[in-house]
């Protein structure tokens, strides 16, 4: 970047502008989310429910909330289960968004109907999670078309809904059905972002279509990488109507689909802003940290990302 | 072409056409119980569509408790209010930190990167007591207003610009003497529109098929959103309680956003590949 | 394609563009987003934007809240269309639909805000199920329908008792009325009672289902001749949790699990284990489609309002054929009492503090639940079990009301029996959390995934987490 003297010189002039432009986003959030948040962290230490209409606190209790979701829960647990149902999904929509988006956008292999294909793909995102987890169910129970079939095949018939391995698969399944096609958009948005004189280059060292995609596809679309794997991340951490309507709340059978959200969500029925306070809190620190762990990671040898930083870094 | 060549490109359909299927089984299933009696749809599964597709619609259309018109009209507004609030205040405020050199530049960032993992059900409680002291309860506003901060869309606006929105494009635009408001509205957001696009997609579909926080607010008939009537009718009462009409709603539901996503999705995929311009 | 493409995306515009001008000029704020954002914050105060629409002669707003439409039905056809709501009335219905607790949530914060909102705004009344409708009669937020709401303890005396011990609170105030009763029974396959008890006669299968001992040995003998007894886990559940000895929480709030739901327990296991059962869930597909032609359930616990609906439907064999004996098993099932007393369902009605339209709630309650021709026609109308014990013994009497869908039983008089012997004042305000939870974390137990502790230890896990004040046994 040989603007970069320039801009800084010039930008003295400009400031005021980054902030006007910054304005509707900080307005909007400090009144919809930042003043609700800070009432969920304040009340996290307090004892504070509703027992049917009778208010109950807010007594101040320290930090007696966290102890109880630290040592009293088991939300070690659930996360386990949150993680375990996120990479169960995660890692067949990455692979499968990476071949796709590689064959749409590979000038090399002309496939046909693409634009069918690239359409119906995201279609399933497009359903309420509720009426898709319907549909589910409809599929999979005891005398749905699944058992019918393995019945057909001399198959024991399975209850799906009533074993662990069955729940966390269908809830695996269905989120990646839901989100495949929304990575192999974002994926191909990225590949087709990257210089083809840079792949041409490749192609006649002679590279193979292997090494390419290693040296080549990869490190050039690691910024969009990075957006993809923090986004699904965050949405996994946040998995909550799938697994919810599918096991109708209760995460059964024994708590293994319940998630921390799921968890999180049964706390607003007594409206126990304490202990939901305080596992909200502890919720954002988990995420934090993981997404900090990706974020630098990834970043570490992406220059477009780091230059950000530096630039901000600067002043 | 060689042979191997050939079994690719066959292996290739194949795989293509079975996550095909996969995708439209539900919408199938989906259409075909719209077309099958209460009854027939607990007591089993079908492949075959059956003869009550207008009879559960005219149920639906008839049913005064689920007004499905105004249904869709509250939807298309408060979906369509989100879409296009979260994609240009997010593409603002992503120029914004992307263009200018302030102080708070880099703070402001990592702000926005940190709430941006903060899952959107813990405030969820807050939100609904404050706006009941706003006096929003009841009202559209705190469905679609909160869309202006939308972290997940700032990132991704950000990232796309700093691999499609070279500087030298704002300095031309200054040099013609173009004020940062006209910069921003008339330059950028052309160079945006693919990125716009997408996101317009994930926010539309998202609000439109958001239950949660709309069924905390909303109480008037006349306001309701689709996914509150397809909850409502799902806990109609026993005389009433009727799964063709459900499936029939939520039909109704996928219709309008089906066409937004067919006309949306068009400009990403032509449009990723125009709207990048290199340094 | 591509045509056919552009005129779908032109039709899509021209209904978003309607919509939306349709929206904006209902809400006219809507159009610059981002003062609304602003404005709020300064004038907190200020009135929310009622449209004004409501012509400005004085009209009353009727304000009744509810979880569906069954009891807006009931009033428009025997209260607005008897011509009794007074001409100054507008009635509001607001209907919050039960998923996700909604109607609660949406219901605790208007009655919460009951005082800070105009007349017309304020709920007059509204409607509960049983199952947590201590929650709200042991509040201030209800009235006392007898000394607040105005009806007297004879306009009451005609109802079933145990429909006002549900709502009666800790200090024996009945705070709401219903126009329904909803006694539980047991309906059998009459051929499976034949083939497994060599008679369909009511009255002898009535004999050999009469206690729970001789209910297992009627499951024995049908397993013997390849019937299923029950459906699944859940059918027997209602009957027991019906027939405890004590609340399910005791003055303490410390969590009793009663030795009746233990017997219901041991029993599901013992069932499901030898295979007795589908092992179905309640209002599932296996559990429906175990309801109709082709199924070998020898029968199912229900309800007064089960078995015109539900059961009735469930039967057929050909929806769009009349209902009539030879369309699927119709004609094939029996009623009896079965081993216990017990309801299942139910609405009740209940006057909101702060109401200004007593009078009218008053009239409703005293129309809709103690008059004894309305009730007696919603019974002939909708086959409600209606809330009249005299006219209900009538009905009974009758020899002329038959089901020709229960082979030609008078199912309005086992009702009449059964009803007599219900006894609620064991319920709580934490019965829908607790019936809810148990099943679920017994379901577990019952097909083998955990053992008897853990799934108990998941049952007090899960009510502690939706009722904090609560405790575990020591």
């Amino acid at each position: 970047m040989n603007t970069n003297t320039k801009n800084n010189r010039k930008s003295v002039s400009y400031k005021k502008w980054g902030y006007v432009f910054l304005l509707p986003f900080f307005i909007a959030y400090i009144i919809f989310s930042l003043i609700p948040l800070l009432s969920t962290f304040y009340y996290s230490f307090f004892e504070n429910y509703m027992s049917g209409l009778t208010q109950i606190g807010p007594n101040f209790v320290g930090m007696n909330n966290y102890k109880e979701i630290v040592f009293g829960s088991d939300l070690p647990k659930y996360a386990f289960n949150t993680i375990f149902m996120w990479l169960l999904g995660f890692i067949p929509q990455l692979t499968i968004a990476m071949i796709l988006a590689i064959w749409f956008t590979s000038l090399k292999i002309k496939l046909r109907w693409t634009g069918f294909f690239k359409t119906v793909i995201y279609m399933p995102n497009l359903i309420m999670a509720a009426a898709f987890a319907m549909l589910f169910w409809a599929v999979f129970s005891d005398i749905g078309p699944v058992n019918n079939m393995l019945a057909a095949l001399g198959f024991k018939p399975i209850s799906f809904l009533q074993n662990i391995a069955g729940t966390r698969g269908l809830v695996a399944l269905m989120n990646f059905l839901m989100w495949f096609g929304n990575t192999t958009i974002i994926l191909m948005a990225g590949i087709m972002g990257i210089d083809n004189s840079i792949l041409e280059a490749a192609q006649i060292d002679g590279a193979s279509t292997w090494r390419t995609f290693w040296d080549v596809t990869i490190p050039s679309i690691k910024p969009i990488l990075v957006y993809v794997l923090i986004t699904s991340l965050i949405g996994g951490i946040q998995m909550f109507d799938v697994p919810q309507i599918l096991t109708n709340g209760s995460g059964s059978p024994n708590r293994t689909a319940m998630t921390m959200i799921m968890f999180l969500n049964k706390h607003l029925f007594s409206k126990n802003f304490g202990l939901a306070g305080a596992l909200s809190v502890i919720l954002f620190i988990i995420t934090a940290i993981l997404s900090l762990i990706i974020y630098s990671n990834l970043t570490e040898r992406e220059p477009k990302v780091k230059q950000l930083s530096v630039k901000g870094g600067s002043k | 072409m060689t042979t191997a060549d050939k079994l690719n490109k066959l292996f290739r359909y194949i795989v293509l056409g079975l996550l095909a299927l996969l995708c439209l089984f539900s919408f199938y299933i989906l259409i075909v119980n719209s077309t099958r009696t209460h009854p027939q749809i607990q007591k089993g599964f079908s492949f075959l569509p059956d003869k009550f597709f207008m009879r559960n619609l005219n149920n639906v259309l008839d049913n005064e408790q689920v007004p499905v018109l105004k249904g869709i009209r509250n939807s298309l507004f408060v979906a369509g209010a989100t879409a296009g609030l979260a994609t240009y205040f997010s593409a603002m405020t992503a120029f914004a930190i992307h263009t200018y050199e302030f102080r708070f530049k880099k703070l402001a960032f990592t702000f926005i990167m940190m709430i941006m993992m903060i899952p959107q059900q813990v405030s969820a409680l807050g939100f609904i007591k404050w706006m009941a002291q706003m006096n929003l309860m009841d009202s559209l506003l705190p469905l679609y207003l909160p869309a202006i901060a939308s972290p997940v869309v700032f990132y991704f606006m950000i990232s796309y610009m700093q691999s499609n929105l070279p500087k030298a494009v704002i300095e031309a635009s200054r040099m013609d003497g173009a004020s940062e408001f006209r910069t921003f509205n008339q330059i950028v957001l052309p160079i945006m529109k693919p990125a716009i696009a997408v996101q317009a997609i994930f926010t539309f579909v998202g609000s439109w098929n958001n239950y949660f926080i709309p069924s905390l607010i909303i109480r008037s008939a006349d306001k309701k959103t689709m996914p509150i009537l397809v909850a409502q009718l799902r806990s109609a009462d026993y005389m009433k309680f009727d799964m063709g009409q459900v499936y029939m709603l939520i039909f109704l539901a996928i219709i309008p956003i089906i066409v937004v996503y067919i006309l949306l999705s068009k400009y990403i995929v032509r449009g990723v590949a125009v709207g990048s311009v290199k340094e | 394609m591509k045509k056919a493409r552009s005129i779908i995306a032109l039709l899509l515009v021209l209904v978003m563009a309607l919509s939306l001008v349709g929206c904006a000029t209902d809400t006219p704020e809507a159009e610059t987003p981002e003062e609304p954002a602003e404005e709020p914050a300064e004038e907190p105060a200020e009135e929310p934007e009622e449209p004004a629409e409501e012509p400005a002669a004085e009209k009353r707003i009727l304000n009744i809240w509810g979880w569906n439409e069954e009891f807006k039905d009931r009033f428009e056809a025997y209260y607005v269309d008897a011509g009794l709501l007074p001409d100054d009335v507008d009635v509001k219905f607001t209907i919050v639909p039960s998923t996700d607790n909604a109607y609660q949530n949406a219901l605790d914060q208007a009655l919460l805000d009951q005082e800070n909102v105009s007349d017309d705004e304020k709920i007059d009344m509204f409607l509960l199920e049983a199952d947590y409708a201590l929650k709200y009669v042991d509040s201030e937020y209800t009235l006392d329908v007898i000394n607040d709401v105005g009806l007297t303890e004879e306009d009451l005396a005609v109802q079933y008792k145990y429909t006002q011990e549900i709502v009666t609170d800790s200090n024996g105030v009945i705070k709401g009325t219903s126009w329904q009763a909803t006694p539980g029974l047991f309906a059998y396959r009459r051929s499976i009672a034949e083939d497994v008890l060599g008679s369909d006669d009511p009255e002898v299968v009535q004999e050999a289902l009469s206690t729970w001992d001789k209910f297992y040995e009627v499951a024995e003998q049908a397993d013997a001749k390849g019937y299923k007894m029950l459906s699944g886990y859940d059918d027997a559940y209602r009957v027991f949790s019906n027939n405890m000895s004590g609340p399910w929480v005791d003055e303490n709030k410390v969590i009793n699990v009663d030795d009746s739901i233990l017997a219901w327990i041991e029993q599901t296991k013992d069932f499901t284990d030898k295979g007795y059962t589908n092992k179905s869930r309640l209002w599932d597909d296996q559990w429906q489609s175990d309801q109709g032609p082709g199924a070998k359930v020898f029968g199912f616990f229900y309800s007064t309002w089960g078995i015109n609906f539900t059961l009735l439907d469930n039967s057929l064999e050909d929806l769009e054929a009349e209902k009539a004996v030879g369309n699927g098993i119709y004609g094939d099932y029996g009623v009896v009492y079965g081993p216990q007393n017990y309801y299942w369902g139910g609405s009740w009605i209940a006057a909101a503090k702060g109401s200004d339209d007593l009078d009218l709630v008053k009239d409703i309650m005293l129309v809709l639940t103690t008059d004894k021709d309305t009730m007696l026609q919603i019974t002939k109308d909708t086959q409600d079990f209606t809330n009249h014990e005299q006219a209900m013994t009538e009905l009974a009497a009758d020899d002329s009301y038959a089901s020709d869908f229960l082979g030609g039983q008078n199912h309005i008089k086992l009702f009449v029996e059964s009803a007599k012997g219900i006894d609620m004042s064991n319920i709580s305000p934490y019965d829908q959390g607790m019936n809810e939870h148990i099943q679920t974390a017994f379901a577990d137990y019952f097909n083998g995934n955990v053992d008897f502790d853990t799934a108990l230890d998941n049952f007090y896990k899960a009510v502690i987490e939706i009722y904090p004040e609560l405790k575990r046994p020591e």
